[in-house]
């Protein structure tokens, strides 16, 4: 099968394409980085107390590396609708290629991008006091759970970037998923919330994945909500590949 | 030889909108085909289900022997779609987007593909640019060069020349017939009728989703009638002779004192008649000149147009 070569080409196609854009690199990488100068250094001082024993910096680390990846992933979403809007997507749909291959390229280029950024991320975290006690184990878990959270709304953002009508409303879908990190124990504890939020923020799905991150590089242990993270991010791919599937054959 | 292209009985409608009615035609391999019509006449929606782009509501089309429906695969390995807008890929150079192609479409070589392609379009200085800083008809010529890679049967081009300048229309032209006389079956919509007169072999006229006429330009022009033989004459006394001696075989109008309307259309045998006569009479017109229905006249009488903006 050409599939494997033919989501490389695309993978190839969509890599120049971010590296070209200046100001993506500079979105994807700055900003988490600024945010998390910012969360440690201005409010860190109000909010650590409310964030447990622990130092502030490691306490949101996780929700940091994810609001990167929520601000990565919606370029995915632009470029896909780009090229609907310029016509390229027809190009590509009346030659035999199979429709993974094309949308895979994009979500696989957008996973590459924001692990790297993931990773710078973590390099700041560093060097603003974060320390761990996680082993390999531990960091090999994260690393996973890392990547399928990634894949996962990387494939979100590749539905909405097809449903899209314009390429400036292609991203719009990832100002509320950082509402939702926002909604979460990223920042604070959700005990420091009103119940009604309170409800909201420990059954919505960005919560056991950023408690299992965070139980992974602070605690050394993977916690209790381990599963459930993996299950919320492994159901969002499944659904969301497949409705991205749908929607391509569909326009 | 089989058929490049056949449509039969094609309806497709958006929402409550019918665009197209019950479309029947038939393109010969090897052959230029244009589908005519004016904005909105359903020729995109056309071209979109022969390219597997969307599915027909009712009728069925083959496209290199196949099926669009059933067997769209297939259909794709023996197509390339050019679209209304150069589909480029702006952030990637001339050659990029050429290998890109190429590796899609798992030619042997995607980079000297590329490299003859870029000769061939006349790209090559500009081989390594952004696509984003072309120009229309660079666009455009990339857009042609991508769709020829891999040797498609049929190449479907969607209004080619629109928003071309006149230098870079003509320079597409060229291209077009330098495709066809290779053996690639062109298949292009076009709303300018000139254009479809300079590179159709055969013409379909599509109007509010129905194809009104079909044929060759010259048996398009039959349709209507109205082509005229023009003489002028220096002086009205042979004005008024040359009138006699014609009206006995032709019908003759006075256009005013020095010109003679003879309706003709424009066959070589009518036409020798004509001048036989005026010598035998010793009557030489000053000027003469033709007039035969053009594809306007053709497409403003079969759609009414005329009307419509009166």
């Amino acid at each position: 099968m050409h599939t494997i070569k033919d989501t490389w080409t695309m993978t190839r196609r969509s890599l120049k394409h971010i590296l070209r854009s200046p100001d993506t690199i500079i979105t994807v990488i700055i900003t988490p980085i600024a945010l998390l100068l910012m969360f440690v250094y201005v409010l860190g001082g109000a909010l650590e107390s409310q964030a447990g024993s622990g130092k502030y910096v490691d306490f949101i680390t996780p929700g940091i590396i994810i609001f990167s990846i929520v601000s990565g992933i919606a370029y995915a979403a632009f470029r896909i609708n780009t090229d609907i809007q310029k016509g390229i997507i027809n190009r590509f749909r009346t030659m035999p290629v199979a429709p993974s291959s094309i949308l895979s390229g994009q979500a696989t280029s957008s996973t590459l991008s924001n692990l790297f950024s993931s990773v710078l991320v973590l390099a700041a975290a560093f060097a603003a006091g974060f320390r761990t006690s996680a082993g390999l184990e531990e960091w090999l878990l994260f690393a996973a759970l890392l990547v399928l959270f990634t894949l996962a709304t990387t494939w979100m953002a590749v539905f909405f970037g097809l449903q899209a009508k314009s390429p400036e409303g292609a991203g719009s879908f990832s100002y509320i998923l950082m509402l939702l990190i926002f909604l979460s124990p990223s920042f604070v504890p959700t005990s420091s919330m009103t119940p009604v939020l309170r409800g909201f923020a420990d059954n919505q799905p960005f919560t056991p994945i950023i408690e299992t991150m965070r139980s992974l590089l602070t605690n050394g242990t993977a916690g209790n909500k381990v599963g459930l993270a993996f299950a919320w991010c492994a159901a969002i791919l499944v659904v969301m590949y497949a409705l991205s599937i749908w929607q391509y054959k569909r326009k | 030889m089989k058929p490049a292209i056949t449509v039969s009985g094609l309806k497709r409608a958006y929402g409550k909108n019918a665009i197209l009615k019950g479309v029947d035609f038939q393109v010969e391999s090897g052959t230029i085909f244009a589908l005519l019509g004016s904005n909105g006449a359903g020729k995109t929606t056309t071209i979109n289900i022969l390219t597997t782009l969307i599915e027909a509501d009712a009728g069925s089309a083959t496209v290199a022997g196949f099926d669009v429906s059933k067997s769209s695969d297939k259909v794709r390995q023996h197509i390339s779609l050019t679209g209304q807008f150069a589909a480029v890929d702006d952030m990637l150079s001339a050659r990029e987007n050429l290998e890109l192609i190429g590796d899609l479409r798992h030619v042997k070589n995607p980079a000297q593909t590329a490299k003859e392609l870029l000769s061939k379009f006349d790209l090559t200085d500009a081989a390594d640019r952004l696509a984003s800083t072309f120009s229309g008809g660079m666009r455009r010529r990339l857009d042609i060069a991508m769709s020829l890679i891999g040797g498609p049967q049929v190449i479907f081009l969607d209004e080619p020349t629109t928003g071309l300048d006149p230098e870079a229309r003509k320079s597409m032209w060229q291209t077009i017939k330098m495709l066809a006389q290779g053996g690639t079956t062109i298949f292009l919509t076009t709303q300018y009728l000139d254009e479809a007169d300079e590179l159709a072999d055969i013409i379909a006229l599509l109007h509010e989703g129905k194809i009104v006429a079909q044929g060759t330009a010259t048996e398009l022009k039959k349709l209507v009638p109205g082509g005229v033989i023009k003489f002028t004459f220096s002086t009205v006394a042979q004005l008024e002779n040359a009138a006699i001696i014609l009206r006995k075989d032709f019908v003759v109008t006075k256009a005013d004192n020095t010109t003679l309307t003879v309706a003709a259309d424009g066959n070589v045998k009518q036409i020798t008649e004509l001048f036989i006569r005026l010598r035998d009479s010793k009557l030489e017109p000053a000027s003469f000149s033709q007039q035969v229905p053009t594809l306007d006249d053709v497409f403003f009488k079969l759609t009414g147009k005329k009307e419509e903006k009166k």
